[in-house]
């Protein structure tokens, strides 16, 4: 009972790794392709680590809670890396296969937004010149 | 014991998999955030590789390992996004 528990976690983790890297490869723009590792993958590893919690529990005989560090440590800093690679690739202009939403800027008065779109979408990306934005 | 071996041998040839489908990525993702996130990939999958590691070699010395990349692999993304979006990392 335990080995068939064990199996179907094992490659339930490693199916889920493997589509998570497939997604990455697959997916026609960057931010799509986010999609696949951060949340496929997190599953996979979770998957997998809790798998190898139950095979040490039942080795030694006692509560092995090394793998609970891991699974909080991935769980937590998965979504904050893929908001911030997110960030990164909106403050590159990645292309997209949609358009992106535009820029929104203040205007003097705080009730009005105008919208100051560069040319999005064919061009390449442009490198940023101003590193240190207001 | 033949079923978890079974499922084990499986397991390693799908995240091995996984992996070379992340260098690939690394190494043709047109921008830098691709880059960024491959590397990302490539570091959750290192450590989907130690805990399969230490199931198949019943040893629970790779999860020190495993802990250490966690760390370090998140770090090391945010580093390089802060890098992209600021031009600096300690400012």
């Amino acid at each position: 009972m335990l080995d068939i528990t064990l199996s179907v976690l094992i490659i339930l983790g490693a199916l889920f790794t493997l589509i998570g890297s497939l997604g990455l490869v697959r997916m026609p723009d960057f931010y799509t392709r986010l999609h696949g590792p951060t949340k496929a993958t997190t599953i996979g590893v979770g998957s997998l680590l809790i798998a190898s919690m139950l095979y040490f529990s039942t080795q030694t005989n006692s509560w092995s809670l090394h793998e609970v560090l891991v699974t909080l440590f991935l769980f937590i800093t998965a979504p904050v890396s893929a908001h911030l690679l997110s960030k990164a690739a909106l403050h590159l202009r990645v292309r997209s296969v949609v358009e992106p939403p535009p820029l929104m800027t203040a205007t003097a008065d705080d009730s009005e937004f105008t919208t100051a779109a560069p040319p999005l979408n064919p061009s390449p990306a442009p490198q940023p010149t101003a590193h240190h934005s207001p | 014991m033949l079923m978890l071996n079974t499922a084990l041998a499986v397991a390693f040839g799908c995240v091995t998999a996984a992996i070379g489908l992340t260098v690939w990525r690394l190494l043709i993702g047109p921008d830098q955030p691709d880059r960024i996130l491959a590397l990302d990939t490539l570091y959750i999958n290192a450590i989907a590789l130690l805990v399969l590691l230490g199931i198949q070699f019943n040893s629970a010395l790779y999860f020190e390992a495993a802990i250490l990349i966690a760390m370090m692999g998140f770090v090391g993304t945010v580093a390089l996004c802060k890098y992209i979006l600021r031009g600096d990392i300690i400012e």
